[in-house]
């Protein structure tokens, strides 16, 4: 006897019954639509217990990894537990020092983290750090687990940004912050080492690029790995320095600091990131693609890599939208 | 033998899914007839949802109703959905077929497939 667990209900699954029909039955308001595992309407996740294979098929890879699962096509012969993917009580909050703060640039705050449990992320995730118990925004971890002890934000001071401006002002190291997470699928998944990679960024867009890239280098990514960083001035950019070390380090990589404002000195590309990236590599069939940052930018350049030949599955996005109660 | 194997089979299921997929949604995005259609929308539900459809004009396993079709389309009818875009995207497939080196006889099967939810799309 298999049984499925949603929120705090135990469901005994019928012989030859879907984990959807099972739900759905028992009035569990899960989406669905084809029933075949096609459409990926009815989407879950498992946060206890394997989702069989099969019932996997067709998701990205970083969906995979998390357990996500299509239940309509999902027969399980173990318990499984499982949530929605806007459940979002499913993680517990987690304490976490901050062992340092340090301006990137004018406006974006480095922020280190200890967490007092370990969390198991993977770079380019993000978390969700909170004010106080109302007051939570999402920021992506550009630290690279095993590489880095900490984990590592950066946070970029918004105009009348209440936690950002809290972070940048009011917080000392030492204090304790509340976590939540990790979430997001926008991440390096090994294999394929051989795959050409376009990291687009803007802003503090670079933070999960900036983890995604050195967790692929250091798990032997062979492919050429292309970063286009943009922003308005050269006081937006930053880690350049960092980032020029890694082209001396790695042959593979290449950096593309790109200014979309008028005063473009020599060593940066003139444009915003995204046009500078599809003018260098205007055929992007069979590349990874990683596009991070300003949500106007991730959508326009989201279209046009797949217009310019990226397969739908090799597109991984962060789009950073702005909180409407900022 | 080759008689008892479905469209689907002959086709070469999932992975001819799977090829055709991204093909047939750059297709229907440059397609001036129809892409204000998909304008704003998540394109990574829109692509399960094109494989969705493609799965089922292969003749693929799927459970779409009649009723799903009228409910899944109702909102783009109110926008002006008519019997000329239906035609496009029924193109469009066509020529994805085309270009992946389908037989002209398979073609036509998918398309009579695909024609024959023409009227519960257009809500008649």
């Amino acid at each position: 006897m298999v049984n499925i667990r949603y929120a705090k209900d135990n469901f005994e699954l019928g012989e030859n019954q879907s984990v959807l029909d099972c739900l759905t039955s028992r009035g569990v308001p899960v989406p669905f639509s084809c029933r075949s595992g096609a459409c990926q309407t009815c989407l879950m996740r498992a946060t206890g217990g394997t989702p069989p294979e099969n019932s996997q098929q067709g998701l990205k890879d970083s969906l995979k990894l998390q357990n996500y699962f299509l239940p309509c096509v999902c027969h399980p012969t173990a318990d499984l537990e499982v949530a929605l993917p806007d459940d979002d009580d499913v993680q517990a909050v987690i304490p976490a020092t901050v062992k340092s703060l340090k301006l990137l640039n004018p406006e974006i705050m480095h922020v280190v983290l200890e967490c007092h449990v370990p969390i198991d992320y993977r770079a380019g995730q993000f978390i969700n750090l909170f004010q106080d118990q109302s007051l939570g925004r999402s920021y992506s971890l550009a630290s690279v687990p095993h590489e880095d002890e900490h984990l590592h934000l950066h946070v970029r001071r918004l105009p009348q940004g209440r936690v950002s401006g809290w972070i940048h002002e009011e917080l000392r190291p030492g204090e304790t912050v509340e976590i939540r997470g990790p979430g997001g699928d926008c991440f390096y998944i090994p294999g394929n080492a051989e795959q050409g990679l376009v990291l687009i960024g803007t802003g503090s867009g670079l933070a999960p690029l900036y983890g995604i890239l050195r967790d692929a280098l250091s798990q032997d990514h062979t492919g050429p790995i292309h970063l286009f960083h943009g922003s308005r001035d050269l006081n937006g950019l930053y880690l350049t320095g960092e980032l020029h070390d890694l082209v001396e380090q790695y042959s593979n990589f290449n950096y593309v600091p790109c200014l979309s404002g008028k005063d473009v000195p020599h060593g940066y590309a003139s444009g915003r990131a995204d046009d500078v990236a599809f003018q260098q590599i205007p055929n992007l069939k069979n590349w990874r693609m990683f596009l991070c940052g300003h949500p106007d930018m991730v959508k326009i350049a989201k279209k046009k890599a797949f217009m310019a030949g990226a397969s739908m599955k090799d597109i991984y996005v962060d789009a950073f939208n702005v909180s409407q109660s900022a | 033998m080759s008689d008892q194997q479905s469209l689907f089979e002959k086709l070469g299921g999932e992975a001819a899914v799977n090829a055709a997929v991204d093909i047939f949604y750059r297709k229907v995005l440059s397609d001036d007839r129809i892409s204000s259609f998909f304008e704003g929308v998540d394109m990574d539900k829109q692509a399960a949802k094109q494989k969705a459809f493609l799965t089922m004009a292969f003749g693929g396993p799927h459970n779409y109703s009649g009723l799903d079709m009228r409910l899944g389309h109702a909102h783009l009818v109110e926008r002006g959905l008519n019997d000329s875009h239906v035609d496009a995207v029924i193109e469009d497939l066509a020529a994805t077929l085309r270009e992946l080196n389908v037989g002209e006889d398979l073609i036509a099967q998918v398309a009579a497939i695909a024609e024959s939810t023409r009227n519960d799309v257009l809500g008649r």
